[in-house]
């Protein structure tokens, strides 16, 4: 008797079978996690148990965990469309930044002045612009001059942090913040109210669900929308039919950009009330909606699930810092494994394997 | 005047040296078409693996055997994912930058802020090391610079010079013709994935054993990310990322240099960054040229029997 293993490539994956790989890649992912814990000499069923419980299992942990989804559901769902085209925008990060910085111009210039029902807008509508003009940079840098974005995209990055803590240690400095290097906090009309008892600035909250649902659309049922899948599917059938590439490149970039700047304005003008470190301000958000935007297989609306899994992730994370002495880092391990086991049930999408008994003849 | 300009040439090297390692190590990787996006991970691990067994055993050697030990482990699974489950290259070196930077972090924690004990004695070259200025600044490094210098040239040779060159980069070419003349694709691409993460390893311990002897969370500082874009640079050739790494090492010592005259550090800081894509910039500029050289079937994964 022998084991033959057969390897055929698939087309079509059903939707069960979709869900079912999606199921096993994480649980495989939540395993191998789980050995990491035994390996640090933590019981692992524990350390899992805290971090669904720090998230889900109180009220408090799921205030948390809506606050920290606002963000990646923001980035993740904008960076779905820009990996729809197979554009590598590694620098959501920054976007998220540039957005915040000139939220921040907006909110201590004018905020004084203008009523929030004014200001308010005019933030979100300046985060947005900061966010996409900085990710146009690289989209023309790719379609003018064939350079890679992922590298362009992550210097970037390095960039818009330095730029924001020269502006927070220079000009931008506080008055009152004692010496901390920090901008004036916000006057209240450009700050954004909260859910009561959280840290919920449902503005945003409700500006990333109502974006998710049109970019769904701008996806699924627009011209844009299918230009930019075959772009992504097959760049050389693309220009073939006349799809103008540059176009198109820019214009979603400038979308997915936009959309990480609006997660930037929710967190100066929600939560931080005042610009601060950059490490502060994004907080990694940028590099875990690349997993958002992955495990909701690049679909707006699923980025909303996969966006309160990953806040659930990070406050769980914060959570077993604190009961079990674990390092910040461990969510980042964490991340990087589940992202490993998304991209290998992949294959399982991809192929069929077929195992078979063969007698020996 | 002498002797800033040997310490600036100097610390020039030292700063280019874990640059140009990793890039050796990612030109092997791209020539086999595998394109690998987690340097910055693997030098991570590379570093604090050096770093932790120079610690426990007392001997830098045996820290950087366990570096490079540590990078092409961590490597093998981009190396399977890519090659073996053909998974999207781009994500799984993400993935890896994740896991490295985020493992580097974890075991990393207990020894952030503990000097070195031993240190890598610098190797003089008797007689070389006598010349005015050269001598001093080439001929009077760390045992790195000089395996790096042999790494790179051996390399070229390699991949420009021998019968093993030719079927690594046939293979990032056109792995079908390849397999027809009997090449096993998988495994040729495996070993220049692995050689990559070893030398990723190796530029890590670099950074932990010499230039900062010691252990700090971010202490790769992007440099994982400039490797990918000296590649590029360097149009896959071994020989000409000697010029990039030395290029981005005085970057780096520039850095410091300048911050007394008044620049705010800020600035400063975002000159490797700025300076990377300068470089890009100009590689696209001269379009026809770059294409020429990238390895076709980059970032493709290779199904048996297919084309």
């Amino acid at each position: 008797m022998k084991l033959r293993i057969r390897i055929d490539h698939r087309i079509d994956a059903s939707p069960s079978l979709q869900v079912t790989v999606l199921l096993f890649s994480l649980l495989a992912g939540l395993f191998t996690v789980g050995m990491v814990f035994a390996a640090s000499r933590v019981n692992p069923f524990l350390a899992l148990w805290k971090i669904f419980s720090g998230s889900f299992g109180s009220l408090y942990g799921i205030k948390e965990t809506i606050t920290k989804a606002i963000p990646l559901i923001l980035i993740g769902s904008g960076l779905a469309l820009a990996f729809r085209a197979r554009f590598w925008n590694i620098g959501a990060e920054s976007q998220l930044l540039m957005g915040a910085i000139c939220a921040t111009w907006i909110g201590l210039n004018w905020g004084p002045r203008l009523p929030g029902p004014i200001i308010i807008p005019a933030m979100f509508l300046a985060g947005f612009l900061g966010g996409a003009l900085w990710a146009m940079f690289p989209a023309l840098l790719k379609v003018k001059f064939g350079i890679n974005e992922v590298i362009s995209t992550l210097m970037l990055n390095y960039v818009a942090a330095e730029l924001l803590t020269l502006l927070i240690v220079g000009p931008w400095k506080g008055v009152t913040q004692q010496g901390f290097p920090y901008t004036d906090d916000f006057p209240a009309s450009a700050t954004l109210p909260l859910l009561y008892g959280s840290r919920i600035h449902y503005t945003t909250l409700i500006i990333a669900v109502f974006a998710c649902v049109l970019l769904f659309m701008l996806i699924y049922s627009t011209k844009f929308g299918y230009e930019l899948r075959v772009i992504g599917e097959n760049i050389e059938a693309a220009r073939y039919a006349g799809i103008d590439f540059m176009r198109n490149t820019v214009i979603m970039m400038l979308i997915s950009g936009g959309m990480a700047g609006i997660a930037g304005v929710g967190e100066v003008a929600g939560i931080h009330h005042h610009l601060t470190y950059p490490q502060a301000i994004s907080s990694g958000y940028g590099f875990t909606a690349i997993i958002v935007a992955w495990l909701a297989k690049l679909n707006p609306i699923a980025a909303i699930a996969s966006g309160l899994f990953f806040a659930g992730i990070l406050v769980g994370g914060d959570a077993i810092q604190i009961s079990l002495g674990l390092p910040a880092a461990t969510v980042q391990v964490f991340n990087g494994i589940l992202l490993f086991f998304l991209i290998m049930g992949d294959f399982f999408l991809n192929n069929r394997v077929i195992l078979s008994l063969e007698r020996k003849e | 005047m002498d002797s800033i300009l040997i310490s600036v040439l100097n610390r020039t090297l030292v700063a280019g040296t874990p640059l140009l390692l990793a890039t050796l190590g990612e030109i092997i990787t791209e020539r086999s078409g595998i394109l690998n996006l987690g340097i910055e991970g693997m030098m991570a691990v590379g570093a604090v693996a050096g770093f932790i067994v120079t610690l426990a055993t007392g001997s830098p050697w045996l820290g950087m055997a366990s570096a490079i030990l540590a990078g092409i482990l961590i490597s093998a699974i981009h190396a399977f994912v890519s090659i073996s489950l053909k998974a999207n290259q781009v994500v799984s070196g993400l993935a890896l930058t994740m896991l490295g930077l985020g493992g580097a972090s974890l075991f990393g924690r207990p020894f952030i802020g503990r000097p070195l004990p031993v240190k890598m004695a610098p190797f003089r070259i008797p007689i070389l090391a006598d010349i005015p200025l050269v001598g001093k600044v080439l001929f009077n490094q760390d045992p790195f610079f000089y395996l790096s210098l042999i790494l790179g040239v051996l390399l070229w040779v390699l991949l420009s010079r021998t019968r093993w060159g030719i079927q690594i980069r046939s293979v990032g070419e056109n792995p079908a013709a390849s397999e027809a003349q009997g090449l096993n694709i998988s495994t040729v691409r495996y070993i220049c994935v692995l050689i990559g993460g070893g030398l990723a390893g190796m530029a890590g311990a670099h950074l932990s054993l010499i230039y900062s002897k010691s252990w700090t969370e971010g202490l790769t500082g992007g440099r994982g990310w400039i490797v990918i874009a000296l590649t590029i640079f360097a149009l896959w050739n071994p020989l000409r990322a000697f010029l990039g790494a030395y290029l981005f090492g005085c970057i780096f010592v520039l850095q410091y240099i300048l911050q007394p005259i008044g620049i705010p550090p800020n600035l400063l800081g975002m000159m490797p960054y700025l300076a990377t894509l300068a470089v890009l910039f100009a590689g696209g500029l001269k379009k026809g040229r770059r294409y020429l050289h990238a390895p076709a079937m980059l970032g493709e994964p290779y199904t048996k029997g297919e084309r």
